[in-house]
């Protein structure tokens, strides 16, 4: 019963997403007040029948309702509560409903915290979003519907996917997909700009906290992902330029390089036509990103069982969306005229290089990923295209980048001082030739690249320092003073320099990869093996019963210089169900360096093979990607958002004011 | 679709990933590093994106194996590749070989930019869309008057 | 001129949609490598044979295309399409040779006297090198290899009728008559 309401409730979130197309659409048009704010009523009411409807299917979830042939096949009495709740989004379907859902808090987001938008933007926003919807909820209703029952109804259910139950799959796709869909208000502005056929200062200042806040979601959402596949696959291994990675990272690029060009349209009033398009962009390589998992064109560890006819519903839903908002762009874009001057050496400059290499790098990424499947659609040799590629290609592009970067908020705009930037940046000098030497003479000359990657991180962190030190004009002038200008600091300012500071630190992480160590060996109980520095004994291996499984696990000392240091437990899990074996892990970290140990293979006599990783730097990357992401929250609370605009337009009383379209 | 499914069914993919196992691990240290740089190029083909070593599928083992065999009896390094890639083409390599085919793929990427730098300097150098209309020169009275103003707001 | 280049985030766009939309035809299937050997030599083996003393090797299969199967008791889906192997060995008189890979003989005899034998020979590849000569990733997998060796055809994965009888059939029917 409950499933039912949830199911029409569905059905109804359609006809209301259907509404919020059209009547805000014809209210913009003719200037209709009440019709433009039928808008954000769809738009809340959207949200709460899509919540229901997830409410509903998590309900069948937990009572295990195996009737409901979602629960059937990817759910089991067994499973931990928290599988229970969470396992809703670890297939096809659920994820899919996880997405609208997702969609529509977007537009309910818009619909209460756009009191500063002006009506006809408002509503032409929120009626593309509802359009995104639309396309979605048939999608969900036609072809992947998690309401379906099923007759007879199993005793018992097919369970979860062993690699899934895992508290990193509660938070990875949650993040991931607000970022992904989060993007699509960056898309509907745009769309609604050309629309109006006006991109000006205010348009960004409006765009940039929804772009900021997509732009957090997913960094996090992919660091998670990282750090899951970290932990969980047992090597160690954190990035595999696996297609549905990719499909992640490339909106990402994008959406960094969007942040950055709409700070030069709202600056300096120029790049708009380009910032449109990085815009539109961006959320259609989340869109390019879902069809890429769901319709099996390409394999991928990601991937839910796929089906060609939902690919083919998908490739429409793109078509429209994608094919509609770039015409627009060709039809529109060409009208919107730009105004600030700069020299190629500025502020400016140098944020359209970072949008260079940003875009190419993604574009690249993009080549990479979808190469193996060009060649085979027009009959060429069956490729595979892996990690070498990018680690030539991709990583050659960010290094420029990396070094510009430290400069470029340096540079002032209009027109900047090249040379007075660089004297300015001696400290950075110092810094990173400091690192590299070290790094180079504590490696015996390590790979030459990954010292560099050192270098680089120490340049970027010392030159984020130095370029906030300038603003307090640290050491110019009284302490106090300095103090007082750092209170009065725009948070954008702290925010910018916290996000690029995460960079270094992940750039760190990255870099030290080449100089992990392992150890491999076949221990008895009682036996010890070194690494690093570490002793490891393994005292024991008991049998560990747990909720769905049975897990061999390892008890191991680990002792430095014969001090104890910790003891670790990796186990095997046996899934009976699913007679699936999973490892799990046993990782011990000073923030420094991790010491990773995954249980392997028994010959069955009391003979376990063990494997030992210790991984300097390791946990920097996810800490960088923190970083970044507080970065992005600390600009986001900036107060200019909240205010600036809004003042002028409160200020008129009355109809609808003139200036404000 | 059911061929895919079973398709999936018969590439037993183990969750568990060792890599390596000691008893594979070759006696001559030169010999085993030049298996294992060899082996982190090989992509395991029941995985997903996952090399040879890094994976502890069978085939994964098994290739591994024939690599070290390879090696022991005198093959280059080219040669062991040659001899996987003869046996399961060139879908096994991580890095796609630099051939007409895949010229677009290598060199797409350094040409992309290049052109991007290119255009955008074109762009700022040749103006880009209307310029403003140059300043039109103020006139004495004019400029007085702005003197007074900037006067004004001093100090 | 300038107009064009608004034009081309479109058109790029819709090159891309068509290739989205070529790459959805049931035909292609991304799971699928095709053999790197073909048109090749079969690679030479030879293997102790199932429940006989004698030795299947590739020499001896000279002078007639001939079927191989690749096939294993632990396989699931080889025994889905174990009944069509039947079919085709016995109403259609195809030359079917199985390879057991990487199985332990006793449990190999086991399949084949539950399930029925369709193999001329049964050789036992234990160690699985043959297979990876053959470029195997996977069982089940059919090869046809004509009269000269040369590999012409192979099946990933549990044959169908379907493709027995409009792929299987009629290439063994022209290698037959050359």
């Amino acid at each position: 019963m409950i499933l039912e309401l949830g199911h029409f409730a569905l059905v109804l979130a359609l006809f209301v997403a259907l509404v919020q197309v059209v009547v805000p659409l014809v209210g913009a048009a003719r200037r209709n007040l009440a019709w433009m704010a039928v808008g954000r009523s769809c738009a809340l009411a959207g949200f709460g029948l899509i919540a229901l409807a997830m409410l509903a299917l998590m309900h069948a979830y937990v009572t295990s309702d195996f009737s409901v042939l979602n629960v059937a096949e990817n759910s089991h009495t067994d499973k931990p509560l928290l599988y229970q709740i969470t396992g809703v989004w670890g297939n096809h379907e659920g994820s899919m409903l996880l997405w609208v859902l997702m969609l529509s808090l977007c537009s309910a987001a818009v619909a209460l915290f756009s009191g500063n938008l002006p009506p006809v933007l408002r509503a032409r926003v929120l009626a593309v979003q509802g359009m995104i919807a639309v396309g979605f909820l048939l999608f969900i209703l036609f072809t992947s519907n998690p309401f379906l029952r099923t007759f007879p109804p199993p005793l018992n259910g097919n369970g979860l996917n062993p690699v899934l139950q895992d508290p990193g799959l509660a938070f990875h796709p949650p993040f991931l997909y607000l970022g992904y869909v989060g993007f699509s208000v960056a898309f509907a502005f745009a769309v609604a700009a050309l629309i109006d056929g006006r991109v000006d200062a205010a348009w960004a200042r409006w765009v940039r906290p929804w772009t900021l806040a997509s732009w957090c979601a997913l960094t996090i959402g992919i660091a998670m992902g990282s750090w899951w596949a970290y932990y969980t696959l047992g090597w160690g291994g954190w990035w595999f330029w696996d297609p549905v990675e990719n499909a992640s990272l490339m909106p990402w690029l994008a959406g960094t390089a969007l942040i950055h060009s709409s700070i030069v349209v709202e600056k300096r009033d120029t790049l708009k036509s380009w910032t449109i398009l990085l815009a539109i962009v961006t959320f259609s390589l989340s869109l390019v990103g879902t069809f890429l998992v769901r319709s099996g064109v390409l394999t991928s560890v990601h991937a839910f069982a796929t089906d060609p006819a939902r690919g083919t519903f998908i490739l429409l839903l793109l078509v429209v969306a994608i094919g509609g908002s770039l015409t627009l762009y060709a039809i529109r874009a060409p009208a919107l005229k730009g105004g600030g001057l700069f020299a190629p050496i500025s502020r400016e400059g140098s944020l359209v290089l970072n949008n260079i290499l940003l875009s190419c790098g993604c574009a690249t990424v993009f080549l990479g990923t979808l190469y193996p499947l060009f060649l085979d659609a027009m009959g060429g040799p069956k490729l595979s295209v892996g990690f070498p590629f990018f680690n030539r290609t991709f990583v050659p592009m960010m290094v420029p980048m990396l070094l510009a970067l430290g400069v470029g908020p340096m540079l002032a705009w209009k027109r900047g001082d090249l040379l007075g930037a660089l004297q300015r940046l001696w400290v950075a000098y110092i810094a990173a030739g400091l690192v590299l030497l070290t790094a180079f003479y504590a490696t015996h000359g390590g790979p030459v690249l990954a010292v560099l990657g050192l270098g680089l991180a120490a340049w970027l962190a010392a030159s984020v320092m130095t370029e906030l030190a300038e603003r307090l004009r640290l050491f110019r002038i009284p302490l106090v003073d300095s103090a007082r200008r750092a209170a009065h600091l725009p948070r954008s300012a702290y925010g910018m320099s916290l996000a690029h500071l995460g960079l270094a630190v992940s750039v760190a992480g990255f870099s030290a990869s080449a100089w992990d160590r392992e150890a491999i060996e076949i221990l008895h109980a009682g036996g010890s093996v070194s690494l690093a520095g570490y002793e490891l004994h393994l005292d024991s291996v008991d049998k560990v019963p747990g909720a769905n499984f049975i897990a061999d696990e390892a008890n191991i000392r680990v002792t430095r210089d014969g001090a104890p240091v910790t003891t670790l437990h990796p186990a095997r899990r046996f899934f009976p169900l699913q007679k699936q074996t999973t490892s799990e892990t046993a990782i011990r970290t000073n923030f420094l360096a991790d010491l990773y140990v995954a249980l392997g293979d028994s010959d069955g006599a009391g003979a376990w093979t063990v494997r030992i990783y210790w991984k300097p730097l390791v946990p920097w990357i996810w800490i960088g990607c923190v970083i970044m992401a507080a970065g992005g929250v600390v600009s986001l609370s900036d107060r200019r958002w909240r205010v600036g605009v809004a003042r002028r337009a409160r200020v008129t009383s009355g109809p609808l004011p003139a200036a404000g379209e | 679709m059911r061929r895919v499914l079973l398709t999936a069914l018969l590439l037993l993919v183990t969750v568990a990933a060792y890599a390596v196992e000691p008893g594979e691990k070759l006696a001559d240290p030169a010999l085993e590093a030049r298996a294992r740089s060899i082996s982190a190029g090989l992509r395991c083909l029941v995985c997903q994106n996952e090399s040879i070593d890094d994976s502890g599928a069978e085939l994964a083992h098994d290739i591994r194996i024939f690599v070290r065999q390879r090696l022991t009896a005198g093959d280059t390094d080219a040669q062991v590749v040659d001899a996987v890639v003869a046996r399961y083409g060139s879908f096994v390599l991580l890095k796609p070989p630099v051939e007409p085919a895949t010229y677009l793929l290598w060199f797409g990427p350094p040409v992309l930019v290049l052109i991007a730098l290119g255009g955008t300097l074109i762009w700022l150098r040749h103006g880009r869309g209307s310029r403003p209309a140059a300043a039109i020169p103020l006139s004495p009275e004019e400029q007085r008057r702005l003197r007074d103003l900037l006067g004004e707001n001093d100090g | 001129m300038v107009r064009v280049l608004f034009l081309l985030p479109l058109l790029l766009f819709v090159l891309l949609a068509a290739y989205f939309f070529a790459a959805l035809r049931p035909s292609h299937d991304p799971q699928v490598l095709p053999s790197a050997m073909l048109e090749k030599p079969a690679p030479a083996f030879d293997l102790a044979e199932l429940g006989t003393d004698r030795r299947l090797t590739l020499a001896s299969l000279k002078g007639k295309p001939v079927v191989i199967n690749f096939f294993a008791s632990w396989c699931v889906p080889c025994r889905i399409e174990h009944p069509l192997l039947m079919r085709l060995a016995k109403e259609n008189g195809v030359p079917i040779y199985g390879i057991a890979y990487k199985d332990k003989p006793d449990a190999a005899s086991t399949l084949l006297g539950t399930y029925g034998d369709p193999y001329r020979q049964v050789g036992l590849d234990l160690e699985g090198r043959t297979g990876l000569n053959f470029g195997v990733y996977g069982v089940p997998e059919t090869y046809v290899i004509d009269a000269g060796g040369i590999i012409r055809k192979r099946f990933v994965g549990p044959l169908t009728a379907e493709a027995a009888d409009k792929e299987l059939l009629p290439l063994l029917k022209r290698l037959g008559a050359s």
